[in-house]
């Protein structure tokens, strides 16, 4: 910002003399300060981003370094494009993103709009409901394999006592049509809290005097619901959508322990599939082109969407 | 405020909600209470059908989480001299013998020296960049804070692959320092977004008075700046923590034995026949805990955090 008191001692100061009198310009300082983070950056994700791209005219193996190394042009991805079982992967992603977005924005719509009751000790119950989101999902999706054992897991036990079907009758984890739901039901678990807490931000920024101007003009709860509420929460519903849908179609660590893919690879989200591909058949080449292809994907799918929210807001 | 508003929501409404919201929220702890009540059970216990609410509690997922035990014929055990520890008891019980400690305590150790050593070099690096981008013209300042947000949406599988080969040639497979430096590098990200907003909302007429006084730039930033930062530098620190503590593609891919991370491990505690549910729960437990702990003293910050600042409450 220009015009600030330091910035104007700053030009006004002979360069040379700023120097010897602050120790470092600003200029140098922030360069100073920045320089570490970008260093780390490029080194630890910008380089083997380009290494990434290299592989993926290739077709090395890393279990094999000592092999000659060919380039075979876009054979990875041509391949990888026409191969009918990324597609069902991809299919099995598109299913796990829509119906974990679906009810975490319902659900967490839902409580967050009953929280804004602002009935007694509703901050202690939003802390409550916070914590699934903050635990580690591997080792929370490995004890959830518990939970849903036929027989003896509390979740089959409780469907069970609630609708009167055999608690052995059912196996979600090994059944190729549960099984899906299975990986929805335990990520919507964990992450409603999240689309929560930003809708319940969205909720406390509508001030008050817009509801009693409403309620002046005699506009129906129901009218002031869809006229004031929604499209003043939608932006931070927005929000909370790019940030889930980014993480779940990244999603690793709670499905490799919840399903490992299966059964079959009804569950085999892109992620497992790119590390099946990468790290059991070690297709080193192959993988790459698949992680630019995810890599595309996300990128320009969120560049779209942030267009999209960007327009909303400005609404 | 009037006692009477038109948008305050009826005494009847308030109970409604919130009697809602408590069902949603014992639901929603049934699992973490169960992991809780698992790490108590004997294995017995833990896979009784119906599965048991009241039960006698026992340490043996805990003597079994840390400990490893072979089987004794009872000859052998008569033959041993009478338990000298309580969970040499336990373990006797079972016609066992403890044979040693597990890895639980080591991998339990890594998470902490990884977990802090990346959060410390995180809030280190990100604090100065952060305040950089906060106070000085830094050119392309919008492309560069852009691209260090953008580095967190490639799916950490894809990253594995290129760093699986870097730390293989730089000889830092599976070795504490690698995982610090990587887990640095995804979080500082958050790191330098975060406390650019807490940095943001510090008024810069400290420094300035501060400066005039006669102060250099680098004493107006760590006299001035850094103690008005303090809770948004701590809040953020935990942030950081808990991520990499919980992290498990890249521990499960880059380390295998002396770097390996907690979670990756303790989905392999096995016993007799599959997992030994109370052990794992009990390694659950003990992981799991701090974590929470640790959200509850965030709570004030928690939305800021998990949307990298982009929603302030």
């Amino acid at each position: 910002m220009p015009g600030t008191i330091a910035d104007r001692v700053a030009q006004a100061t002979p360069p040379h003399l700023a120097g010897r009198i602050k120790g470092f310009s600003d200029r140098t300082i922030a360069w100073i300060f920045v320089a570490p983070t970008i260093f780390l950056l490029l080194a630890v994700n910008i380089f083997p981003l380009i290494w990434t791209i290299n592989l993926s005219f290739t077709n090395f193996r890393a279990n094999r370094p000592n092999r000659e190394v060919d380039y075979i042009g876009l054979r990875n991805y041509e391949r990888i494009l026409t191969d009918s079982d990324i597609w069902l992967t991809m299919q099995a992603t598109a299913h796990f993103l829509f119906w974990t977005l679906f009810f975490q924005v319902v659900i967490g719509f839902t409580l967050a709009w009953l929280i804004n009751r602002k009935f007694k000790g509703n901050d202690l119950w939003t802390t409550i409901i916070v914590l699934p989101m903050m635990l580690s999902p591997a080792v929370v999706g490995n004890f959830w394999t518990f939970l849903y054992q036929p027989q003896i897991g509390l979740f089959n036990y409780l469907v069970a006592f609630l609708t009167g079907v055999d608690p052995s009758s059912f196996q979600m984890i090994g059944d190729v049509v549960l099984a899906p739901w299975a990986i929805v039901i335990v990520d919507t678990w964990m992450w409603t809290p999240f689309v929560m807490l930003i809708c319940l931000a969205g909720l406390r920024s509508i001030p008050d005097y817009i509801y009693e101007a409403a309620e002046i003009d005699r506009a129906s709860k129901w009218r002031q619901f869809w006229t004031i509420t929604v499209p003043m929460v939608l932006p931070f519903l927005m929000l909370a959508v790019l940030f889930r849908g980014i993480e779940n179609f990244k999603m690793f660590d709670l499905v490799v322990q919840l399903t490992g893919g299966g059964p079959g690879s009804v569950t085999e989200l892109t992620s497992i599939n790119l590390k099946r591909e990468a790290f059991e058949k070690w297709r080193t080449g192959y993988a790459s082109a698949y992680a630019i292809i995810l890599f595309v994907t996300v990128f320009g799918l969120a560049s779209i969407y942030v267009k999209a929210l960007n327009k909303v807001k400005e609404r | 405020m009037s006692s009477f508003s038109i948008t305050e929501p009826s005494s009847r409404q308030k109970w409604a909600a919130g009697t809602l919201v408590i069902l949603y929220a014992v639901i929603t702890l049934l699992p973490l209470f169960w992991i809780l009540a698992t790490g108590f059970k004997t294995p017995a216990d833990a896979i009784s059908y119906p599965p048991k609410i009241l039960f006698e509690p026992s340490l043996e997922g805990y003597v079994n989480l840390f400990t490893t035990r072979t089987r004794v014929t009872p000859e052998q055990l008569e033959a041993l001299p009478p338990p000298e520890t309580w969970y040499e008891a336990i373990v006797r019980n079972r016609d066992m013998v403890i044979a040693g400690p597990s890895r639980y305590g080591e991998r339990f150790l890594n998470s902490l020296i990884i977990g802090f050593g990346s959060t410390f070099l995180s809030i280190f690096l990100g604090t100065l960049a952060a305040y950089a981008f906060s106070r000085f013209r830094v050119p392309l300042k919008d492309d560069l804070l852009f691209f260090i947000l953008s580095t967190r949406m490639m799916p950490p599988i894809a990253v594995a692959i290129p760093i699986f080969l870097m730390f293989r040639t730089l000889g830092l497979s599976d070795t504490h320092l690698g995982m610090i430096l990587l887990y640095t590098a995804v979080n500082i990200s958050l790191a330098v977004w975060l406390l650019k907003g807490f940095i943001d909302e510090i008024p810069r007429e400290y420094e300035e008075a501060a400066l005039i006084d006669g102060y250099t730039r680098f004493q107006a930033f760590y006299k001035v700046v850094l103690p008005q930062a303090a809770t948004g530098i701590a809040s953020t620190a935990i942030f950081c923590l808990i991520f990499a503590w919980n992290e498990y593609a890249f521990a499960v891919l880059l380390t295998s034995g002396t770097a390996q991370t907690a979670p990756p491990f303790i989905p392999t505690i096995i016993g007799v026949g599959g997992q030994d549910w109370p052990a794992v729960a009990a390694g659950a437990t003990l992981f799991l805990v701090p974590v929470m702990v640790f959200t509850i003293l965030l709570r004030k910050h928690l939305l800021r955090g998990i949307t990298f600042g982009a929603v302030r409450k």
